[in-house]
């Protein structure tokens, strides 16, 4: 669609306080030959938008640029549906941070408006990404509570789901429970456990398909169509899918790792899951001579809060300890439960489950430090017990002692098993003629495990990792992020949870599958750009298959074909920009967004001989609002720097710079998230990929005789607004040391 | 009477509301966010920091308003109250009151009524730690961004300066409340809580001495656009506050009080310490608590990283008084110490209570078939359909696990308006 410009300047606000309306219209009409430029005192208001909406219908104006306040503000109004808009923030970033009516001001308005018209000319209308064909089932891996409460989820919202299980029985661990917690107010009583009828809707639901003793054997493909191969007993069967949510529950802590408190060593020293076995088969007793257990000591923490052994606290076991403490006295009220803990965690209404259980007089609760486990005279154990509360050692003889075992996540793969993976990985390496690397280490999810993923950057989810090999989100507010569009991990896979938090997390997944669904079906990125039906687009004909943007991508978006081309597997991009960023050859770009378009806006600034010139790259989620809450505070920002919005930093193409400097503007401040450890870019490494981006500026700057500190990256949170008047202030201070770009003449 | 046809009704526009919305919303589902007070974001908006990430929340929310700012799915009212729901599941009708803000949708945000609005009142949104004008906006990053004018502080017919500064025809001083018809096929219910009325707790001292605060006003003190800007200082002399008291399970844990563990205060405790240490390196903190409740992989790391901090003193014990010292002005927190053995005390500048949280659902208008239990949360029928229950109207959460229950209820309420394509 051929464009027509049609340019609006709004002088409300302190805008036509702060600067000449008439010398920015000039640039528009003058300079940039836009023959349709109008001014209003409110542009917001019915009168204003009349004034855009008649243009549109009258004049055939086609991209409206307003020049008016941030775009973060009067969003509604100024959307005209099946019209390109481009905003000019000047009443924030000019009129409410700027001293009023001098030359830099005018000069800082005058280049926003250059810049902004020339975005818009450079900018097309998005065309949304579609696959011929979505598949709308959702692939659930594993059949424990949280997969069977996905795929009933899914079920029940109309989609269709297919379970695999490796087990030949669906329920996981729930089934194997004798009495499950309560799971409503007011939390006293232990109920049957109700996964079996669980277990029986997903048999019977039209829209689910169960594949039990079967494994996912690979997944090919992207959201929206996946290829899954499943082993089953009689062989491999095919399925397609859409999303994948992956359930794959948990496995118990090693207790043999626990001798110090007498596994292994004494019969009667159990596990909580064997406990769960004992209890379902009748009698507590203890296995070494069939006897009635009546003094039942269980150790929490065992193996958990233990830097020795999981550092992180399991969630379930106290909770599933008084359960059991409640079993030893249902069976024989004559016996005695003894708890011993660290520190009793029962968050929530589950409080008043341990209230009921506190009420007992048969259940004894002590705080302490178990140092070990003996055996007395006569077969009964000695659970030795210090710093308790009464400030004493104490020794607790009991019939059997339980060891409340924590939670390892099934994503977690073991050092040794690692280790013989690395060595085939290397093995590979050397035959292929590379130079292994004896001090890397091989990233987990390299490892094939659940999901077989045929995808070029490993067949895993990638974890975090601070996690402990839980498939966990990174975010607080998002809680389903995963590196791997598409795919959600749910339940004790994803972080140590109870039945009834796996319960609630399953159908959150399930949630996210189905939107994932719709969204790849009509064309939108998912999360965290869930309105976007742009995408990156590469022109192939010129790409030197370096490689970088397939090795950057966050999200294992890019694969490459048998020649090495890298190509982009469409609906698993979250259109973050960092592969346009990584480019050296700037063949990737999107439609609203592409490397000349801001080489572009740098281009049309206007240089002048004498004085700073610079260019601050802003993130647009956290940057740029950091920006315009300063502004509101009307806090004085430096008039040198021309601020540009960028989808993450993570699109910062070093070309940029290069096209910057060497029009002779000084210098350029980068403004991103924090990375590294609990990272707070929403795109995971943009940021730091443009942090390690300007380490290579030395080579680029280098040829043009320019000190690489002219360009910096600062880390900066949304909340840190009143930070930045210092920050940027520093900086063109800095830039004032420096001496003016030489290219400045050119 | 205005009316409205939606899918899905989501009451409450804080964190739960937000998700719960959105996530519904990129389902292909249209949602009608109700929300009470003039802005979105709720409890969130007003906190420092997250555990354990310590990172802003102003940031989600940033993306949360962005995926309703380009949505065309999402329409949401701020100053909307339930008045009546009547219906099943697939149909109910609502009855929803707007009060009147008096400020229509033009406002641009320029701030010239606050400049010009005679009226100073205590200011909720810092727990009335600071004041604030009738005419106002509660923070830079409040969504909408537009201004308000207090019902209860403007003195309306006596002036009209605010109205007289505003260039836009923004303000309308005589605005009446309004009744809108919701028609939808499913309701979330995410009002989300109140923190505990620490006056009702004796022996804490709440009240006695500006320098006992609760934890949801350290967290305003210790933000940089609270009362203090950000500096943690004494509120009564506005010294610098470099021993610092947390008293756990404040009203929580508690027959007398709040019966349920309140799930959030122990992480939120010790983040807080991290608050006063990284501003004070010669700071002091003592925390008092009965267990400290900080489950999974991340909390558990989070407190273990601040028992490697040696000015940290986590102290297990009751607290039994907390009081002014009238000479000195410190504050006097008395507790037993049972792993020690005997009784603490200890002298120091500001002491936090680590207040629970209340329920807030009780205050809606329900329908009869819709239970809330003693502790005023929410019963989910195990069978019930239609009207869902998030985060701290079920059960007490933390924002992580809001979210993950909020993502939850969106499937629940699509399951029951029906697929859509």
């Amino acid at each position: 669609m051929e464009k027509k410009l049609g340019v609006y300047i709004c002088k409300g606000c302190n805008i036509a306080d702060t600067v000449e309306i008439e010398k920015l219209q000039e640039v528009a009409t003058k300079e940039k030959q836009i023959p349709v430029c109008k001014t209003h005192d409110a542009l917001c208001g019915t009168e204003g938008l009349e004034l855009i909406k008649n243009d549109i219908s009258g004049e055939g104006v086609n991209t409206v640029v307003v020049a008016a306040c941030s775009p973060r503000v009067k969003f509604r109004e100024f959307s005209f549906p099946g019209n390109l808009v481009e905003r000019i923030n000047l009443r924030e970033f000019v009129a409410w941070s700027q001293e009023p009516k001098t030359e830099d001001t005018q000069a800082l308005a005058e280049d926003y408006m250059r810049m902004g018209i020339v975005k818009a000319q450079k900018g097309d209308f998005p065309e949304p990404f579609m696959l011929e064909e979505t598949d709308k089932s959702v692939l659930v891996v594993g059949g424990g509570i949280t997969g069977l409460t996905s795929a009933l989820g899914v079920a029940d919202a109309g989609y269709k789901a297919i379970v695999v299980e490796k087990s030949p029985e669906l329920g996981g661990w729930a089934a194997k429970m004798y009495k499950q917690l309560p799971q409503s107010y007011p939390f006293e009583s232990l109920e049957e456990p109700t996964v079996k009828s669980v277990a029986e809707r997903v048999i019977s639901h039209d829209n689910i398909k169960v594949y039990t003793s079967s494994e996912v054997e690979k997944i090919v493909g992207f959201p929206g169509q996946y290829d899954v191969a499943i082993k089953t007993a009689g062989g491999t069967e095919q399925e397609k899918a859409g999303s994948i949510i992956m359930a794959a529950g948990w496995r118990p802590y090693d207790a043999g790792k626990l001798e110090h408190l007498g596994y292994g060593k004494n019969p009667n020293v159990i596990t909580n899951v064997q406990m769960e076995e004992m209890a379902s088969s009748g009698k507590i007793t203890r296995p070494s001579d069939g006897k009635e257990a009546k003094r039942v000591a269980f150790i929490q923490c065992a193996g958990s809060r233990d830097a020795n052994h999981l550092p992180y606290c399991s969630s379930f076991c106290c909770l599933t300890s008084l359960k059991q403490a409640a079993y030893v006295r249902e069976k024989n009220p004559d016996a005695i439960a003894y708890v011993l803990y660290k520190d009793i965690r029962t968050p929530g209404q589950y409080e008043l489950f341990y209230q009921s259980m506190q009420n007992d007089p048969g259940v004894m609760l002590t705080k302490g430090e178990v140092t070990g486990v003996s055996e007395a005279s006569g077969g009964d154990l000695l659970v030795n017990v210090k710093d308790t509360l009464l400030g004493e050692d104490v020794s607790i003889e009991a019939d059997l002692v339980v060891l409340a075992t924590g939670m390892v996540p099934n994503t977690k793969i073991e050092q040794d098993v690692l280790a013989e993976w690395k060595k085939k990985f290397d093995e590979q390496l050397t035959a292929s003629g590379g130079k292994p690397d004896p001090n890397a280490a091989l990233e987990p999810h390299k490892v094939p495990n659940i999901l077989k993923l045929d995808y070029k950057q490993g067949p895993e989810l990638p974890g975090l990792d601070e996690a402990y090999g839980f498939a966990d989100s990174n975010y607080i507010c998002f809680q389903y992020e995963t590196l791997r569009t598409g795919i959600y991990a749910a339940g004790s896979v994803r972080q140590p949870m109870n039945m009834l938090q796996s319960i609630e997390d399953a159908l959150g997944a399930s949630m996210k599958a189905i939107q994932c669904i719709e969204a790849t079906a009509n064309g939108y990125a998912v999360h965290p750009r869930a309105w976007d039906q742009t995408y990156p687009e590469v022109n192939l004909n010129k790409c030197t298959s370096c490689k970088r943007c397939t090795e950057e991508c966050p999200f294992g978006a890019i694969e490459e074909d048998e020649k090495g081309t890298p190509f982009h597997k469409m609906t698993r991009c979250r259109r973050c920009g960092t592969c346009l960023g990584s480019c050296p050859e700037r063949v990737i770009n999107f439609k609203d967004f592409s490397i000349d378009m801001i080489s572009s806006m740098f281009k049309t600034m206007d240089v002048p001989d004498e004085g700073l010139r610079l260019l601050g790259l802003v993130c647009e989620n956290d940057a740029y609002p950091a920006l315009d809450a300063a502004a509101m505070k009307r806090q004085k920002l430096p008039s040198a720097i021309r601020f540009v919005s960028v989808r993450c930093l993570g699109t910062l193409n070093l070309a940029w710079i290069a096209d910057a400097l060497s029009r002779g503007i000084d210098g350029m401040i980068l403004l991103g998230c924090k990375f590294g450890e609990n990272y707070q870019c929403h795109f995971v490494k943009g940021s730091e990929l443009a942090q390690e981006r300007l380490g290579k500026l030395q080579e680029t700057l280098g040829r043009l005789m320019l000190e690489p500190e002219r360009v910096e990256l600062v880390q900066l949170s949304i909340s840190d607004y009143d930070k930045l008047p210092e920050i940027l202030n520093e900086y063109v201070e800095k830039l004032d040391g420096f001496e003016p770009n030489p290219f400045k003449e050119f | 009477m205005s009316e409205l046809e939606t899918n899905i009704l989501v009451v409450g526009g804080g964190i739960s509301g937000l998700t719960a919305a959105t996530e519904a919303a990129e389902a292909g589902y249209n949602i009608a966010l109700l929300e009470k007070t003039p802005f979105l974001g709720g409890r969130v908006s007003r906190m420092n920091k997250y555990f354990p990430k310590l990172c802003p929340p102003a940031c989600g929310l940033e993306i949360n308003y962005r995926r309703i700012k380009f949505s065309s799915r999402v329409t949401f009212h701020t100053m909307a109250e339930i008045q009546d729901i009547s219906g099943q599941p697939g149909s109910y009708e609502v009855t929803v009151r707007l009060n009147p803000r008096y400020v229509n949708d033009k406002c641009t945000g320029c701030n010239a009524c606050t400049e010009v609005c005679p009226v100073e009142v205590l200011n909720d949104m810092n727990f009335g730690l600071d004041k604030r004008k009738a005419a106002y906006i509660s923070s830079e990053q409040s969504f909408p961004q537009q201004y308000v004018i207090d019902d209860n502080a403007c003195r309306k017919g006596d002036c009209s300066k605010c109205s007289d500064a505003c260039k836009y025809d923004a303000i309308q001083l005589d605005m009446k409340p309004e009744t809108m018809k919701i028609k939808t096929g499913s309701i979330v219910l995410a009002t989300g809580w109140n923190p505990y009325d620490a006056s009702k707790i004796d022996n804490l001292g709440f009240g006695t001495s500006p320098d006992i605060i609760t934890n949801v006003m350290m967290e305003r003190i210790a933000s940089q656009n609270g009362p203090t800007g950000g500096k943690i200082t004494r509120l009564s002399d506005g010294k610098e506050a470099k021993r610092v008291a947390f008293v756990q399970c404040a009203g929580s844990r508690d027959e007398n009080h709040l019966a349920f563990c309140s799930a959030v205060c122990c992480m939120a405790s010790l983040k807080q310490a991290t608050y006063v240490r990284e501003q004070y390196p010669d700071s002091k903190v003592y925390m008092f608590y009965i267990d400290i409740r900080t489950p999974g992989t991340a909390y558990e790391r989070f407190l273990n990283k601040i028992k490697d901090d040696e000015n940290v003193s986590l102290i297990k014990g009751k607290v039994a008084k907390v009081s002014e010292d009238p000479a000195t002005k410190d504050i006097i927190v008395e507790a037993e110490d049972i792993l020690a053995g005997g009784k603490v005390k200890v002298n120091i500048d500001l002491c936090v209570l680590a207040t629970g949280m209340a329920p807030t659902v009780g205050e809606v208008k329900l329908p009869a078939d819709v239970k809330i239990n003693e502790n005023g949360f929410m019963v989910p029928g195990k069978d019930q359909k239609g009207i869902y229950a998030v985060g701290c109207v079920k059960n007490p959460s933390d924002v992580a696990k809001s979210v993950q229950e909020a993502t939850g209820a969106a499937l629940k309420a699509i399951q029951t308006v029906g697929r859509k394509s």
